[in-house]
């Protein structure tokens, strides 16, 4: 019986298997800072204009390696302080006006969706004549937001036959350069939505090894009483 | 699961334990009480740190850049750092040369209570540059902020040399935030730790040593 | 057990003249018997009482930076989680001490029903204990509404609207609950001080008398005899009994290690547990003009949201359905009462009971696992039976099973072949 409710007890684990429900894997590495300082970049230079990360500091880059003068020389553009959050640059009125509804903040965008679907979203958009902006993403159907990175990506089409999404125009940066730009934008505002995380990594391997001498000194004091009993 | 040890002629489930046990016992509870109290002083460490400024507080209290090139002299000019007002007073060449004529009128002339300025602002004119005196507007009383009253003479009388009147309980203090004897202040204002990034930009919360 | 008057000197003497402490330590910790044989399911209740200590110290300190209005509240929660030294650890201990509170529980309350706690003489302690489960679940429920995400809102959204099924004063009383037309900053409001204040407090009393009624009594254990039944002829003390200090004491610290093990690498490397423990959808600031496609419960409430589920209609009424839902819960304060049995814990039972328990379990996780999705998961049946949902009819017959584990249990209990019970104590 305890071994059955041990094995059970380990179930709830099968719930952190990947479930790709996009179909695609984003390549996410919290450690390389390389990375996630250009993904820091192209966010502030590409999504800050009609989005907000209201609960990302600027001065919390430095966790990925920039330092404040960095920060102060290249991506302060408004007058901000180095210490401010990420606000945005256009009114909600506005934006309401123009899109439909307000673009939402994407501070902790990859923890209520998922890396992956970021990463998938941002790959997917597409010329769609019959929508507004004209794009579509086939990710998020009917999206309001236009592709902003189509001078990087060039344009796609969708085959509506194989349901497959195809390079119509070629951008600045061919396929695999687009990829890896998006990869280092995924990998950013997955450490955006938890800077903390590879520190709280860090500090919970200490605090298990000390929970495990611990674990070793109760169960020898148990025993040591437990002498006592017939 | 008998004991064999001894049965001691009791029924009971539990027996007294020996000399030897006792000592494995005792040092068991030492070195487990040691390692538990480690642990509980790590666990206090985010709760009690919880309760520092966050970086929030930081942000906002964060060092004020001042542009000062349109503060004419002999007049003064207001900013605020860390919800505090600071006063940027610029002095003519005779308000500064008034500063060391009066200091048998002052408790604390020669700045000898160095908690109220940083130490490169331990001289006559308590600041860096001779003519820019830069002072938290806070009376050192009970926390009132001090009217201005920069011209000599006038309601202040005829003796005034110029400098701010509290209209709480009526402390005086000089052009370089020093307090006059008599006042229920008994120390000077204070100066912020500050720096000059240029000639015209001051630089109020943080000094080449550290930051406030 | 008479109070034993004692004489201490020094300090202890000038306190003791004044205070009973010395004749607490003894009548609770020191000279208090507990049987011997406390085996692995008698850890949960001295952990349960440490993840409410947790969840007190994590709740004052998260209350110093947390604003509960509408407004507010999201980015509230973000600002702990970043700006806030030690915040995201905070934060963390509290939402996973809530997750860990229900596992813990669930299993303590199964301890009961294994080894026959809940009999005479025991029954209040048990009525003490579905008094605590009753204000854990409030208390979770009314915490869950404070992040203000999109689970936060329309959780609270559905669940106050359940209300409304109840005939008569239903819309009144939600409307009264609500404090407003739909959910709304009043609400939150006032969901805070249920969570902070009222129910902390009610919770703090009740485990204070659960306790009181156990040390009347003394524990039961795995063998479910009476230890009081063999004393020591010349000292009173129970012959199975050993003292709860140093014993148990010492025993349970592995226990609370073990559990901080556990709890640590949660905290520290999965705290969202894969969207159990911290869904992703509350990520998304609540909108009240747009619902997430997929509403469930907190894990802890599917069982009994599955029941909910499970119950049609009846003449356009959904309370029939909540009355299920409420009557799942509560039927628990009956089983003193349903248990015929002469015997006390399951090792001496029959396999008729063992079978009945094996179905309540797995009825328990399988309605469980179906409250975490739509009722639609595993298709529908042919036209055999009506085109229903597979998983509706499946949550059907297992919500059947759940309430025939108790109301049939006067008869199986009556009719089970059980074994006899030693004299002593057994490991």
């Amino acid at each position: 019986m305890k071994k059955l409710f041990i094995i059970l007890a380990f179930l709830p684990l099968i719930s952190l298997a990947n479930e790709g429900e996009v179909g695609v894997s984003a390549p996410i590495d919290p450690t390389d800072q390389v990375s996630l300082q250009r993904g820091a970049t192209a966010f502030i230079n590409n999504c800050l204009n009609c989005h907000s990360a209201n609960y990302m500091r600027y001065n919390r880059l430095q966790d990925i390696g920039l330092t404040e003068k960095q920060i102060k020389d290249n991506l302060l553009f408004a007058g901000e302080k180095v210490g401010d959050t990420m606000k945005v640059s256009m009114s909600k009125a506005d934006a309401k006006k123009w899109f439909g509804a307000a673009p939402p903040d994407l501070s902790v965008e990859v923890r209520a969706r998922g890396a992956d679907w970021v990463y998938a979203y941002l790959l997917s958009f597409y010329r769609d004549d019959s929508r507004p902006s004209g794009w579509n993403n086939k990710v998020f159907d009917k999206v309001a937001m236009p592709h902003v990175l189509y001078e990087l990506q060039g344009e796609q089409a969708l085959n509506h036959e194989t349901h497959q999404l195809e390079l119509v125009k070629p951008g600045k940066l061919n396929s695999s350069e687009y990829i890896n730009y998006v990869a280092d934008l995924t990998n950013y505002m997955a450490f955006m939505a938890e800077p903390a995380k590879q520190q709280r990594k860090h500090t919970g391997l200490w605090v298990l090894l000390f929970l495990g001498v611990l674990l070793v000194l109760t169960i020898k004091l148990k025993r040591a009483y437990w002498k006592d009993i017939k | 699961m008998a004991d064999t040890k001894t049965e001691k002629s009791s029924t009971l489930s539990f027996q007294p334990p020996s000399a030897v046990d006792l000592e494995k016992r005792q040092f068991l509870i030492t070195a487990t009480a040691c390692t538990g109290a480690i642990g509980a002083a790590a666990v206090a460490v985010p709760f009690v740190g919880s309760m520092l400024p966050s970086e929030r507080a930081k942000a906002a209290g964060a060092p004020v850049e001042v542009d000062i090139s349109k503060v004419q002299p002999g007049s003064i000019m207001t900013v605020e750092w860390r919800g505090k007002p600071v006063w940027i007073i610029k002095r003519t060449d005779e308000q500064t040369a008034q500063l060391a004529k009066h200091n048998d009128k002052l408790s604390d002339p020669m700045c000898d209570v160095t908690s109220q300025q940083p130490a490169y602002c331990k001289n006559s004119h308590r600041s860096i540059k001779e003519n820019i005196s830069v002072v938290v507007g806070i009376c050192t009383h009970l926390g009132c902020s001090p009217t201005e009253k920069m011209a000599t003479g006038g309601d202040m009388g005829d003796s005034w040399d110029g400098g701010f009147f509290c209209p709480c309980h009526g402390s005086k203090f000089d052009l370089a935030g020093r307090v006059y004897k008599g006042s229920p202040a008994p120390i000077n204002l204070v100066v912020p730790p500050h720096k000059y990034l240029t000639d015209n930009t001051l630089l109020i919360g943080v000094d080449d040593k550290a930051e406030a | 057990m008479a109070d034993k008057k004692v004489q201490t000197a020094g300090l202890m003497g000038w306190i003791d003249a004044r205070f009973p402490l010395t004749s607490n330590i003894k009548n609770h910790l020191t000279e208090y018997y507990a049987p011997k044989n406390f085996n692995f399911w008698y850890f949960f209740g001295s952990l349960a009482m440490l993840i409410l200590v947790m969840q007190i110290v994590t709740g004052i300190f998260l209350t110093m930076h947390y604003k509960p209005s509408a407004e507010e509240a999201f980015a509230s929660v973000e600002y702990i989680m970043r700006d806030v030294f030690g915040g995201n650890i905070i934060r963390y201990m509290h939402s996973t001490g809530a997750s860990m509170f229900f596992v813990v529980v669930y299993l303590h309350m199964f301890r009961g029903i294994i080894y026959g706690s809940y009999r005479n003489p025991r029954e209040l302690i048990w009525l003490f204990g579905v008094g605590i489960f009753l204000c854990l679940m409030g208390e979770a429920f009314f915490g869950y509404l404070l992040p203000w995400g999109q689970m936060s809102y329309w959780g609270a959204q559905v669940i106050v609207n359940l209300f409304s099924a109840v005939p008569f004063i239903g819309p009144d009383l939600s409307e009264w609950l609500r404090g407003d037309y739909l959910v709304s900053d009043a609400t939150l409001n006032r969901f805070f001080a249920f969570h902070v204040i009222a129910l902390p407090l009610v919770l703090l009393g009740l485990v204070m008398v659960h306790l009181i009624a156990l040390h009347e009594v003394g524990s039961n254990n795995p063998d479910g005899i009476e230890i009081k039944a063999k004393k020591d002829k010349a000292t009173g003390i129970p012959l199975d009994g050993i003292p709860f200090h140093p014993y148990y004491t010492v025993k349970d610290m592995v226990g609370v290690v073990v559990f901080l093990i556990v709890f640590a690498a949660i905290i520290f490397f999965a705290p969202e547990m894969g969207g159990y423990f911290l869904e992703a959808n509350n990520f998304i600031p609540a909108n009240p003009l747009q619902t997430p496609a997929h509403i469930a419960p907190v894990w802890y409430f599917t069982p009994y949201y599955s029941i909910l589920r499970a119950v049609p209609p009846v003449m356009n009424s959904q309370f029939p359905g909540v009355a299920a839902m409420g009557l799942s819960v509560m039927v628990f304060a009956l089983l003193p009462w349903l248990d015929k049995s002469p015997v006390k814990s399951i090792r001496y039972r029959g396999s008729l009971y063992k079978k009945w328990l094996a179905a309540f379990v797995v009825s328990f996780c399988v309605l469980g696992y179906l409250g975490t999705v739509p009722s639609n998961v595993w298709g529908q049946f042919g036209t055999w039976c009506g085109g229903a949902d597979r998983a509706t009819v499946i949550a059907r017959i297992f919500a059947v099973i759940y309430f025939a584990f108790f109301i049939l249990m006067p008869i199986y209990t009556k009719m089970d072949k059980t074994k006899s019970v030693p004299e002593r104590v057994t490991h």
